[in-house]
């Protein structure tokens, strides 16, 4: 593999484990703050690449369209908080993991009542369309570039707040030890849903920069919840710096795995064979990590403070 | 976030065995699938015996699973992995020409013992979340790992020409026959883990689940009891992928997709978790209302989804505690 193909799978390691710490910021801290674990999660994604589909096709213009599919995944995070999760948090794991999943069927089947079972296209806005030449003649798409920039720029933002505002002193305070938080007088439950409907965005938002690049589809949420859940898991429950970290490794894992994993099963099995091979191996890889850390470090590469 | 707070301590109050007529229960349901293909065949309602024949088939995994998840207190989410292992045994020696079941049973049976072996010695070292989500890993490879199985259809799965033979004799492909042979199978299962639930292992099995240091202080090896109790609950859960794939006559790897781990859970917390005959009523009451609300409309899953989100809004302790609850009129505990 020459330097050029390796940069180009580098560029598209990054920019599906920017993606994917977009999700996974939201689960983290949903079940960093609040002990839940929402399997919903993944939805929300797919929520936000239907809505950015559905309004970017209505009003025509990208932008406008990708800041309304926002809007929308936030109201739709609010209405899942109060009519649902709110009776959930007190309950057992298993009661949560049970509700969420039904919540998954509720969800995949309303989109495919609305828009079809068949996948939708989105197109990519004018002014991100052409590549970038990578040398010798290789392409690397604009829209590609976008995607990682946008994402690396809002991570910075929820840095920022998570790390210089009061709320996200509360919410760094929630994932240590939220019981205690409440105990200081502060509104538990408001947190809760400020964390819940901000992580709804953010996984909406996700979906929706992926929509131009992927096949909007019903149940596209479900492989990203999985991904997702590595991710947090590798990089400590409730720690944001530990997802984005842990989302990174996994992105590159995955998409170098993949086409290493080709290039070395074909020395000894006919292309066809390798490519299928590979791509049910490569797929595990990530599996084999997390379970790695779990075995050596079951709280994460690198845990929020304060939780054992 | 310790065990208690995941695993079934927190979830329904412990002795889940109240019901009076747990003794009977058992005994009238296996007599009623028992008659079942009587009615079937006098009424020429064929189709519903091969239903009949997959609640019968998945009971055995949902048992199996209710063993450690429902009495051990362990969540483990990668269950499917081990029905995945018994369907593919049993697809890749009938392709292969070897599928009498006395040969395909022994066969998945190491298999799943094996793999359990090693994930459960691996995943029981973590608790709570953790241990949710490293079964989740380990049933994520398998499923991958079945996948890369290119010379046995990949992705695509995998189509039995003929059924398992039996000593030889083509048994399983007679529809009635096969049934019996399942249903013998239920029985076996549920009578070897209640001899499990009600042996001094079983008993410090269900200990370690409200309170693992106290059993461990009794100078019991928790890991153990509890390594075992996994091994014993892959391994009957592979019987009933073995005989999942040969009903069917199709494996492929959605077999050991999460959602049928998800599914499998579903099963055992609608009958109850811990109470075994819950078990194989909710495998039935999820497998008929899946075919009743696919029968309505083909957006079935949206009504099984608020349904799932009712029933764990309103509902604790899953249809053995509903009915408790019910035959003893205002009996609100909990």
């Amino acid at each position: 593999m020459s330097i050029t193909l390796l940069t180009i799978q580098v560029l598209n390691g990054l920019q599906l484990g920017l993606l994917l710490f977009l999700v996974a910021a939201g689960l983290t801290l949903v079940f960093g703050v609040m002990d839940f674990i929402n399997l919903a999660h993944g939805v929300q994604y797919m929520v936000g690449a239907y809505l950015a589909a559905a309004l970017i096709a209505y009003t025509g213009s990208f932008a406008l369209g990708l800041v309304l599919a926002l809007v929308g995944a936030l109201a739709i995070g609010l209405a899942m908080e109060g009519l649902i999760f709110r009776h959930l948090y007190a309950r057992s794991h298993l009661d949560q993991v049970l509700a969420t999943f039904g919540l998954i069927l509720v969800l995949n089947e309303t989109v495919k009542m609305i828009w079809g079972a068949a996948p939708i296209s989105v197109a990519v806005p004018e002014a991100l369309q052409g590549a970038v030449a990578m040398g010798e003649g290789v392409l690397y798409p604009v829209y590609r570039f976008a995607i990682i920039l946008a994402a690396l720029a809002v991570a910075g933002l929820l840095w920022l707040l998570i790390e210089k505002t009061r709320i996200g002193m509360l919410v760094r305070a929630g994932a240590s030890n939220a019981p205690i938080v409440s105990a200081l007088g502060v509104d538990i439950n408001r947190l809760f849903m400020i964390v819940f409907a901000f992580g709804a965005m953010l996984a909406g938002f996700a979906g929706a920069m992926a929509a131009p690049i992927l096949s909007v589809e019903p149940g596209m949420g479900d492989s990203v919840l999985i991904l997702a859940f590595v991710v947090i898991v590798i990089g400590g429950i409730g720690s944001i710096r530990g997802a984005f970290a842990a989302a990174l490794i996994v992105g590159l894992l995955d998409t170098l795995g993949r086409s290493y994993s080709v290039d070395l099963l074909r020395l000894f099995l006919p292309p066809a064979a390798a490519r299928g091979v590979a791509g049910g191996l490569s797929s595990a890889f990530i599996y084999i990590l997390m379970a790695v850390v779990l075995f050596f470090r079951p709280e994460g590469l690198m845990p929020a403070r304060g939780r054992t | 976030m310790s065990a208690e707070a995941t695993g079934a301590g927190a979830a329904p109050p412990a002795p889940r065995r109240a019901l009076a007529l747990d003794g009977v229960s058992p005994l009238v349901l296996l007599a009623l699938f028992g008659l079942f293909p009587l009615v079937a065949i006098a009424t020429g309602q064929t189709y519903w015996l091969s239903l009949v024949n997959r609640i019968v088939i998945m009971a055995i995994a949902a048992l199996s699973l209710d063993l450690i998840l429902g009495v051990g207190g362990l969540v483990s989410f990668g269950h499917a992995a081990f029905v995945g292992i018994g369907a593919y045994t049993a697809g890749i020696m009938v392709d292969g020409g070897r599928g009498d079941l006395l040969l395909v049973l022994p066969v998945a049976l190491a298999l799943a013992a094996a793999f359990g072996a090693f994930t459960g010695a691996a995943s029981l070292r973590t608790k709570g979340v953790a241990f949710i989500m490293i079964t989740l890993a380990f049933g994520q490879m398998a499923f991958f790992f079945s996948q890369a199985l290119y010379a046995y259809g990949g992705d695509d799965g995998l189509t039995l020409f003929e059924r398992s033979t039996v000593a030889g004799f083509p048994v399983l492909e007679n529809k009635v026959a096969f049934f019996y042979v399942s249903l013998g199978f239920l029985a076996a299962a549920y009578t070897l883990v209640r001899a499990i639930v009600g042996s001094r292992f079983g008993r410090a099995l269900q200990g370690a689940r409200d309170n693992p240091v106290r059993v461990a202080s009794f100078g019991f090896d928790v890991f153990r009891i509890r390594l075992a109790a996994y091994v014993m609950s892959g391994m009957l859960a592979s019987v009933a992928g073995v005989l999942l794939a040969n009903q069917a006559e199709f494996v492929s790897p959605a077999y050991m997709a999460w959602q049928r781990s998800g599914e499998l859970i579903f099963m055992i917390i609608i009958g109850g978790l811990g109470s075994l005959w819950g078990a194989v009523l909710g495998a039935a009451a999820f497998l008929l209302l899946e075919e009743a609300l696919s029968g309505f409309s083909e957006h079935w899953k949206l009504a099984f989804g608020v349904l799932i989100v009712l029933f764990v809004l309103f509902t604790r302790g899953g249809l053995a505690d509903l009915l408790r609850r019910l035959t003893s009129r205002g009996g609100a505990r909990g």
